[in-house]
């Protein structure tokens, strides 16, 4: 108990603290200044919006994906559901290294897509890509359970009842997935916002165009700009611990569901 | 009569088979763009690492892997790993068994603090090591002055990697323990065996599987890290470059092959990381099935069934 106190408090409250009072070292002014130049405001749109689309992908995708595992049987059904942790256990630099090489001109995916004026390498498309690999297991992995404990007795009497297949899985089955869909979209998407090592590949890091919030502080600690880098650090830690709160409270709306 | 509701019940269940399952066309266009998105986002980029990777044949494959710096950058990663998954071992087995066995103030907050890693972006992880111990951090003076180094050396990488890695083990093993409850430590106890033997011999065992799979995940996790290791490691080849960051050098250096030849060892790392996974899953659903097996007489067949309706 001791132990776990004093491990928690060196390797996490002592490093979050150090941060705040770092901060709490520059005026309201000055943080304000920092944390809204033009380049941290281009960088937090790509971020937050490269991470919006992304975990909607997955939301989208995910849904489909765990339906699909769930529901039917199929050749390769198996070593499908074991890959889908694939993104999970890839280190990210690989994830990166490999997508941008795929979406890159000459790469297998970049090949065909590029002609067509599909860029996925070097441009906020590629962030997107790299951010919705990194994001999939989360959809997936929440839904699964509960299509699993899904009751297929009430599908059934929806059907005797009268209720086509479509209007039964409008009415039925959608509201009891929709919250841990949303709860797997919503951890796509703090996971999004923080990623950084699958992205340093793909992007190429343009500044105004291609920079994501993690990079530019990355940058700024090169440049020696300490007061700069603490203040993104802080804007991104704030917006963690407010989707982390987020989070918590629709685990709990989710199991609410569960058990009702 | 009778025969009339027979009739009227098969007619239903035929039904409510038509109504529970989507038409053919409809299940295989669902199967279709979902193994499609697989492919996409899952096999191509496996098998691309592999490729790539070989793609100027076995020697240069060979020569890049045992490059020096590839190779201490090897060493290096293997080191790390190997000092910060055992200590998250003690530490989430610490942490599960205070959170899962005994009730105290600020329990809720101990287990977001537990999580934070998870949210916290890498990058900012490595900056919170900075501000502590940088050459203008808190420390900073003071380490300076006594010859130490812990930014920009071995020391930090591995502070940054246990602390992204310390939640792996402890949420793997908390659910595991609550659901255990404390009712066979406490029998144990009675017993007069002492706080180490039940550890040892009851509370272990209990968790083994969990324990396996934590470390399994932390260890990849701890091998792969890129972010909060980047900011922390200040790049010096041969010294502390780990191999996700060898493979960022190597990129940047416009060599291609010797990146993907990196690359692979941690993608052949992340195969072997789900095969174990997979092969726990299996081996735990097994037993858990054979524990619901053993009493199969005790229990009533299940009501309904051919005879219920039979006798309607």
């Amino acid at each position: 108990m001791g132990f776990t106190l004093f491990y928690l408090s060196a390797l996490v409250i002592i490093p979050i603290g150090g941060l705040v009072v770092r901060t709490l070292g520059l005026s309201w002014a000055e943080f304000w200044e920092l944390a809204t130049t033009d380049r941290a405001l281009a960088a937090y749109k790509l971020t937050f919006g490269a991470s919006l689309i992304a975990a909607l992908a997955n939301a989208i995708f995910g849904t489909l994906l765990a339906w699909v595992l769930t529901r039917y049987e199929f050749p390769g059904r198996r070593i499908i559901d074991a890959m889908v942790d694939f993104p999970f256990a890839l280190p990210t630099a690989v994830a990166g290294l490999t997508l941008a090489n795929l979406f890159a001109a000459n790469g297998w995916l970049g090949k065909y897509l590029v002609p067509l004026g599909v860029k996925g390498a070097y441009t906020p498309l590629g962030i997107v890509i790299a951010l919705t690999f990194v994001g999939m297991p989360f959809v997936v992995r929440t839904l699964q359970p509960v299509l699993e404990s899904f009751e297929r007795e009430v599908e059934e009497s929806a059907a005797t009842l009268g209720a086509g297949r479509l209007r039964t899985f409008l009415t039925i089955i959608a509201p009891t997935l929709l919250p841990p869909v949303i709860t797997g979209f919503a951890l796509a998407f703090a996971r999004a916002i923080g990623e950084y090592g699958s992205i340093v590949f793909i992007s190429g890091n343009l500044p105004f165009k291609t920079e994501i919030a993690p990079y530019l502080i990355v940058m700024r600690l090169e440049e020696y700009d300490y007061a700069g880098a603490i203040t993104l650090a802080v804007v991104l830690l704030i917006i963690s611990f407010a989707l982390l709160v987020v989070i918590n409270l629709l685990e709990q709306w989710a199991g609410k569901f569960v058990k009702g | 009569m009778a025969g009339n509701t027979k009739r009227n019940l098969g007619e239903g269940h035929a039904k409510s088979k038509r109504g529970t399952e989507e038409p053919l066309w409809a299940k295989w266009t669902l199967i279709t763009i979902a193994m499609l998105f697989c492919l996409v986002f899952l096999f191509l980029p496996l098998v691309n690492v592999f490729a790539q990777a070989f793609s100027k044949g076995w020697s240069v494959y060979w020569h890049a892997l045992t490059h020096p710096d590839s190779w201490s950058a090897i060493k290096l990663t293997l080191l790390v790993a190997a000092i910060s998954v055992p200590l998250n071992v003690v530490f989430g087995l610490a942490a599960a068994w205070a959170i899962a066995k005994f009730e105290f103030r600020g329990k809720a907050l101990l287990i977001t603090l537990i999580d934070l890693p998870f949210s916290v972006s890498p990058v900012v992880a490595g900056l919170m090591f900075v501000v502590l111990f940088g050459l203008q951090g808190f420390f900073g003076g003071w380490l300076n002055d006594h010859n130490l180094r812990i930014i920009f050396a071995v020391p930090g990488i591995i502070l940054a990697t246990v602390f992204i890695t310390f939640p792996f083990v402890a949420r793997e093993l908390i659910p595991i323990m609550q659901a255990a409850g404390s009712d066979q430590e406490q029998a144990a106890l009675t017993m007069g065996a002492n706080g180490w033997q039940t550890f040892w011999h009851v509370t272990l065992p209990s968790v083994k599987w969990g324990l396996i799979y934590g470390i399994i995940l932390c260890n990849a996790r701890a091998m792969g890290e890129f972010g909060a290791v980047s900011v922390v490691s200040g790049h010096i080849t041969g010294q502390t470059d780990t191999m996700p960051l060898r493979i960022e050098k190597l990129y940047n250096e416009y060599q291609g092959p010797a990146a993907f030849a990196v690359a692979s060892l941690l993608a052949l790392l992340a195969l072997v990381t789900l095969g174990l996974k997979t092969v726990l899953e299996w081996k735990q659903s097994l037993e858990f099935s054979r524990a619901q097996q053993t009493p199969p007489v005790k229990r009533a067949p299940p009501i309904g069934a051919d005879g219920g309706i039979a006798g309607m």
